[in-house]
């Protein structure tokens, strides 16, 4: 058995086929120009769009499981999160312990989703997909609304959770972050990992 | 009591006050005279061509008839039913859903109707099937058409909030749940004003008629209340059908969310 997300053969339309082994614990970094399929790569890992291909999370295959029940493990997190309800807190089963070292004030739970900025709904997305209790998180510009400090405490509670056991899969536009981050750095160009 | 038999040159006079609309829109340069005397006109033939139909085949009591009718109502019916929603599901859902959803709950509403409350003999007897499918038929499929425009709108328009909840492996089902009711409750809207206004704001149209007709109010009421309860019960039915087939049609074994399966029309 192997542990962690294992693909093969990930393919849609116009990109892939990409193969990937994520050991628990480890970051692959996807960097890129935009419209190369990184987003769409994250989708197919999630089963969110049909595509051909396999995955497999510590050698359980993905076609054994429901498409929720591989979600719930393999979580995305999109770069522009959807809000189904209008309060902030109607999304979490409780206030997430991990707000305030993101900088979002305690007050935040009882804002309506429409009255946050773009970089506090990006850090509640984080912690919503944290909160899920994911074997793998798969984000999409995690940091892309956020400043230089903020991005530090993203970057460093997601460390804390990968030496739980946290793997990731990283989309970014920022080389130095993918630097950072990324125990494995890759590149996508039209549609194939380099 | 008795009726007041109408006359031809009665439904002329009564034509003179859209001549007068006319003549205004004419005067006015309003540009309303044209359409106005096309509608007219095609509801006077088809009503006068109905009429027709309906004197035959009550006369005849031939069952193959009476259900040749039914059938060209409910396909009219199913056909505006599917065609009305801004969005079209791939290899004609519009269709299938309005079909079913339209189909199933008049033939129920109609059948428990015919065989319990009104038991004309024979029970699928022209004069009493015909006019109790077609309201039945009115209501079900405006519903079916409103609730399928939410459900297909309400999903291409939602698709971040329902995929959001997709990616954190929540099921298709309660990812789409709020979405459906919605469109339920808006479909059923017509019906429910129709029946919280009934008698209050306007007479409805068969108490009316009956009135009309000579018969008692009481019995006219009780008519209408037969009615107004089939056609709501079918009409329930007929938006709880649609927004669940449609839902299923816009999901896979998956669960994903596949709105590449709906174009706009």
């Amino acid at each position: 058995m192997t542990a962690g997300l294992r693909a093969r053969g990930l393919r849609h339309a116009h990109i892939g086929p990409f193969d990937l082994d994520l050991p628990p614990g480890t970051c692959l970094a996807i960097t890129g120009p935009s419209g190369s399929g990184k987003s769409l790569l994250l989708r197919m890992v999630a089963d969110l769009d049909p595509h051909k291909g396999e995955a497999w999370l510590d050698g359980v295959g993905r076609s054994t499981l429901s498409g929720p029940d591989w979600r719930r493990r393999v979580v995305y997190a999109p770069a522009e999160p959807g809000w189904w309800l209008d309060r902030v807190g109607g999304h979490f089963p409780a206030p997430s312990p991990d707000a305030a070292r993101l900088g979002l004030s305690p007050d935040i739970w009882d804002r309506a989703v429409a009255a946050c900025s773009t970089g506090e709904r990006a850090r509640l997305a984080l912690l919503r997909a944290l909160g899920a209790g994911p074997a793998v998180l798969l984000l999409d510009e995690p940091t892309g609304a956020l400043d230089h400090d903020t991005t530090l405490a993203v970057e460093a509670l997601l460390a804390e959770r990968m030496r739980a056991g946290l793997g990731l899969v990283l989309v970014t536009h920022d080389a130095a972050q993918a630097e950072r981050m990324g125990t494995m750095r890759r590149r996508m160009a039209g549609g194939r990992l380099a | 009591m008795s009726a007041i038999v109408l006359q031809p040159g009665d439904l002329v006079t009564a034509a003179a006050l859209l001549a007068l609309d006319g003549a205004l829109s004419v005067a006015l340069g309003l540009g309303l005279h044209r359409v106005m005397l096309i509608a007219t006109a095609r509801l006077v033939v088809q009503l006068l061509l109905i009429g027709a139909v309906l004197r035959t085949v009550f006369r005849s009591e031939s069952a193959a008839a009476t259900l040749g009718i039914l059938a060209v109502m409910t396909l009219v019916a199913i056909r505006e039913g599917a065609a009305r929603p801004r969005h079209r599901l791939a290899r004609h859902g519009n269709y299938a859903v309005a079909g079913l959803a339209v189909g199933a709950s008049t033939a129920l509403a109609a059948l428990l109707a015919l065989t319990t409350a009104l038991r004309p003999d024979p029970w699928w007897n022209p004069r009493y099937a015909i006019p109790v499918t077609g309201i039945v038929l009115g209501s079900a499929f405006g519903t079916a058409s409103l609730t399928l425009d939410g459900v297909l709108g309400g999903a291409a328009a939602a698709r971040a909030e329902i995929e959001a909840r997709l990616a954190l492996g929540h099921s298709f089902a309660a990812a789409t749940g709020p979405l459906l009711a919605d469109a339920i409750r808006r479909g059923l809207m017509p019906v429910l004003n129709q029946m919280a206004a009934a008698g209050l704001v306007t007479l409805p149209g068969t108490m009316t008629g009956q009135i009309l007709a000579g018969s008692d109010p009481i019995e006219a009421v009780k008519y209408q209340i037969l009615l107004m309860l089939l056609l709501a019960g079918a009409s329930a039915l007929a938006a709880i059908i649609t927004a669940r087939l449609a839902a299923r049609r816009l999901t896979d074994g998956r669960q994903r969310l596949r709105l590449d399966r709906l174009a706009t029309a």
